[in-house]
């Protein structure tokens, strides 16, 4: 992966520069000294690293303002930083860069049970968003498996989905406000804890920008109230296209789970292994949970039934029980230990079109065979968000290399079929030089246009999401490109 | 208004027109807005019609901008499917005639009663294609449901009302129509006391799909409705519960003719409480629990909460700006019809400068609905 050439004149002046951050932050902000910024070297791609120049976390949103101020002012990029879980090298630092880290804000600042909505500093984690208004029977719905560790503001960088999200929507459908430092150290508040946008919808382009456009410090968060229950049914299959045919089968009877997993043979034999759940040995695992009271499950899980039997499934199981739950599950959310227990493994993310699934499915078999790396499938079948992981020796040469280009055929299939490259993940450093297989040069200038605005001089964590020739002229062009 | 119409029939020849325009366009679809710009020369969508891919059991829609929504509508419910954010049909308040276009819907993030809880028309948006101030063709997204592939434009586009490019094409998620509609209805309830029972029914497990109350319904009495849906035992099931719990507030009774629910419902989606009364119509968006507050201040002769009070759509006399009593509260006011008012909230400094900096990037002439928006 290549990464821009640091800009010799900043690394030069460290010292100067981490003066004026100290300067303009209380005591123990500011890091620099090299064995403690190498902890931030990496976020969860972990095969990319490259420890910054130095890394500020400031307490307040006033103290990013400033610390954003001073880097401004000397020309310093700046790689934003939630908790490190990025799968996609969101926040992987280059050397000539400061780290600013979100951690140490994690308050709640309100919560409004009438207005449904929760206002929360952006270093908190996921799920302890959840965890603050969980008394009250309410919920923050977006989940990404990462939830004990992520931060709302990565979740709002990277618009994260998760699990629900078929029925709850991503990041983007349950943010209400956010308050953003642009790059000059601008503090505007968007949104609220009301519906909508006044004018334009600028909360809707700033989620998603991967730290592009600004950094957010506060959220409103739209919560909801939890569900009486929630149990799956797990159905196997012996034909990909069959248990393709079955889900659409279920969608168009307008039946709306709240999940519906996916998984392919190698996968399920490989958590079978390792986790001995219980699943038939076969070529396609659904996994579909609703919810409800007990009474209204029990019903949909019967719609389920009746669709699933027109498919001739070699296997058929409604959860009872809490306990029954758990075990269909208990594979499920096994799936990636069980891969990495194989052998280290690389995870993608692209979205295919549902009606696509069979086809996509075959050519990633037939692409596994003439890479000779394995790979297995496990996905969101419901919204087609797929999630191959292949399996690759890390310590073997050119093994790391070649699991990346079938990765990179794996996404261009996913594009060639009407999906896209990633679907919850972001683009980062590991799909950057895939845009171009997905937009135009005009679709990408419209894009770098909205960095144009918010960013002049491209300052924000400027070596991600465009492929480094098409963002050249405006990286280091000190603002002319606006 | 001049009546110059331009009505290209390909997305290419609509490039074209704006590429070469050297005068403002003024932006629309079905013109049933009354939205136009003064002295400009129409640009029309009209032209660009049809539906390009429908897969029902992906719950995918595609179509031109100009396809109207009526057309749409019809299809989807061949499969038994509907758009999903019930979008507002205003000609009966505006008094205008056409046909409401799917890109306008979008443009303008058109989003019904539905909104308070399945999401707003930006929610249900996958993908567009547009043509920028330049005349430049831009797509983004997509039609996959799942999709963080660069930034977000279609959001970005929803509710820019043509200010940032012209759209071309649209892609949505729909969503099934549900087997049966129940509707909660309570009769007399003070606005603060409706508002407390919709947010006392949106916080319960049994999922609203709207609520609303009318100071003066049908027959000139407050109203509040609480919509479930969905299969039929599960909604007599949330019907029952809800009843119960509701039953602090006073009397509840339970609608679930199928042509009397849906009547009920357009009648709040189109506000035609409001039909024929004179004077300014207001849109105002903010926390359910400060609309009762701002509604008293302003006295309106009726008042219409939607999306559980974070709605409100009255009518006032030109000379009320409800703006001026929204000192301190978050959210804003549109004036969708009348005068003496600019149509959007004037926006704070920080927001404005990002605002107007989007709009001289993407159509750095000015040709595309300028003086709208701010």
């Amino acid at each position: 992966m290549e990464l821009p050439t640091p800009d010799s004149f900043v690394l030069s002046r460290k010292a100067e520069i981490v003066a004026a951050l100290q300067a303009v932050l209380p005591d123990g902000c500011v890091i620099d000294a090299p064995e403690e910024t190498r902890a931030y070297e990496c976020d969860a791609l972990t095969a990319y690293r490259c420890p910054p120049l130095a890394v500020v976390l400031p307490e307040t949103t006033e103290q990013v303002a400033a610390a954003l101020k001073v880097c401004h002012q000397m020309n310093v990029p700046v790689v934003p930083r939630g908790a490190g879980t990025s799968l996609a090298g969101g926040s992987m630092p280059t050397s000539d860069s400061v780290v600013l880290g979100v951690a140490r804000l994690t308050d709640v600042l309100e919560t409004d049970y009438p207005n449904r909505f929760i206002r929360v500093q952006t270093g908190r984690t996921n799920l302890s968003v959840s965890g603050a208004v969980e008394e009250n029977g309410f919920f923050y719905a977006p989940d990404p498996s990462s939830q004990l560790a992520c931060a709302i503001s990565g979740n709002i960088a990277m618009n994260s989905g998760g699990a629900h999200c078929l029925k709850y929507g991503v990041t983007t459908n349950n943010l209400l406000g956010v308050t953003l430092v642009t790059m000059e150290g601008e503090i505007v508040e968007i949104g609220g804890a009301h519906m909508d946008a006044s004018g334009l919808d600028l909360l809707g382009v700033i989620c998603g920008s991967e730290g592009q456009l600004g950094v957010v410090t506060e959220a409103t968060l739209r919560i909801l109230p939890k569900p009486e229950g929630a149990r799956p049914a797990l159905i196997g299959f012996d034909d990909n296209a069959v248990a393709g045919a079955c889900v659409s089968d279920i969608i168009k009877a307008g039946i709306l789970p709240v999940a519906i997993e996916f998984m392919d043979r190698p996968c399920i034999r490989a958590t079978e292994a390792f986790a001995g759940a219980g699943y038939p040995d076969c070529e396609a695992l659904l996994i579909i949970e609703v919810e409800g009271s007990d009474a209204e499950i029990d019903a949909q899980l019967a719609r389920i039934s009746e669709i699933a039997r027109k498919h001739n499934p070699v296997e058929l199981r409604e959860s009872r029980s809490s306990d029954e739950s758990a075990k269909i599950w208990l594979g499920r959310k096994s799936a990636f230990g069980a891969m990495g227990q194989i052998n280290d493994y690389m995870c993608l993310d692209g979205t295919i079109p549902v009606s696509e699934l069979p086809y996509v499915l075959q050519r990633i078999g037939e692409l596994s065979k003439d890479y000779a790396l394995g790979v297995g499938n496990v996905f969101h079948a419901g919204d087609g968000n797929m999630h191959p992981l292949i399996l690759f020796d890390a310590n073997k040469p050119g093994d790391l290399e070649k699991c990346e280009a079938f990765g990179a055929d794996i996404l261009k299939l996913c594009v060639e079929v009407g999906g896209c490259l990633t679907g919850e993940h972001g683009v980062g450093i590991e799909k950057r030089d895939l845009m171009s297989h997905q937009y135009t040069p005009e679709d990408l200038e419209a894009q770098m246009k909205v960095k144009d605005v918010f960013d002049p001089k491209w300052l924000l964590n400027p070596a991600k999401v465009f492929p480094l020739d098409t963002s050249e002229n405006r990286r280091g062009a000190q603002g002319d490109a606006a | 208004m001049t009546t110059d119409i331009l009505s290209p029939q390909s997305e290419a020849d609509l490039a074209q027109a704006i590429a070469s325009a050297n005068a403002p366009l003024s932006i629309q679809g079905g013109g049933t807005q009354g939205m136009g710009v003064n002295d400009a020369t129409r640009l029309s969508t009209s032209g660009l019609n049809g539906v390009t891919l429908y897969e029902p059991g992906a719950l995918t829609l595609v179509a031109k901008a100009g396809t109207p929504v009526a057309n749409i509508s019809d299809l989807l419910a061949k499969e038994n499917q509907r758009l999903a954010f019930d979008p507002r049909d205003l000609r009966g308040v505006l008094g205008t005639e056409g046909a409401p276009t799917i890109g306008a819907v979008a443009a303008m993030n058109n989003s019904g009663p539905a909104r308070v809880t399945a999401g707003a028309c930006r929610d249900f948006m996958l993908g567009v294609r547009f043509v920028d101030g330049s005349g430049d063709i831009v797509s983004n997204g997509g039609r996959v449901m799942k999709n963080v592939t660069g930034y977000d434009l279609v959001k970005l586009m929803s509710g820019s009302h043509g200010t940032l490019g012209v759209l071309t094409e649209v892609s949505l998620k729909v969503l099934p129509t549900p087997e049966m509609t129940g509707v909660l209805l309570m009769n007399g309830l003070s606005d603060a006391d409706a508002v407390a029972a919709m947010s006392a029914a949106l916080g319960s497990p049994y999922e609203v799909t709207g609520a609303a109350h009318a100071q003066s319904g049908v027959d000139a009495h407050p109203v509040t409705m609480i919509r479930i849906e969905g299969f039929e035992e599960s909604v007599t099931y949330r019907l029952a519960q809800l009843k119960e719990m509701l039953g602090r507030f006073g009397d509840v009774a339970i609608e679930t003719d199928p042509a009397r629910t849906k009547a009920g419902w357009a009648w709040v989606r189109d506000c035609t409480v409001f039909e024929g009364k004179e004077g300014n119509l207001w849109r105002v968006s903010l926390k359910p629990s400060d609309a009762p507050g701002l509604v008293a201040k302003l006295a309106p002769e009726n008042a219409l909460y939607d999306w559980g009070g974070g709605l409100v759509w009255m009518v006032l006399p030109d000379s009320v700006d409800p703006r001026a009593q929204m000192d301190g509260l978050q959210g804003h006011a549109t004036l969708m019809r009348g005068e003496g008012h600019v149509r959007f909230h004037p926006e704070a400094p920080g927001v404005a400068k990002l605002t107007q900096s989007l709009r001289k990037k993407f159509d750095p002439r000015g040709v595309l609905n300028p003086g709208l928006m701010g």
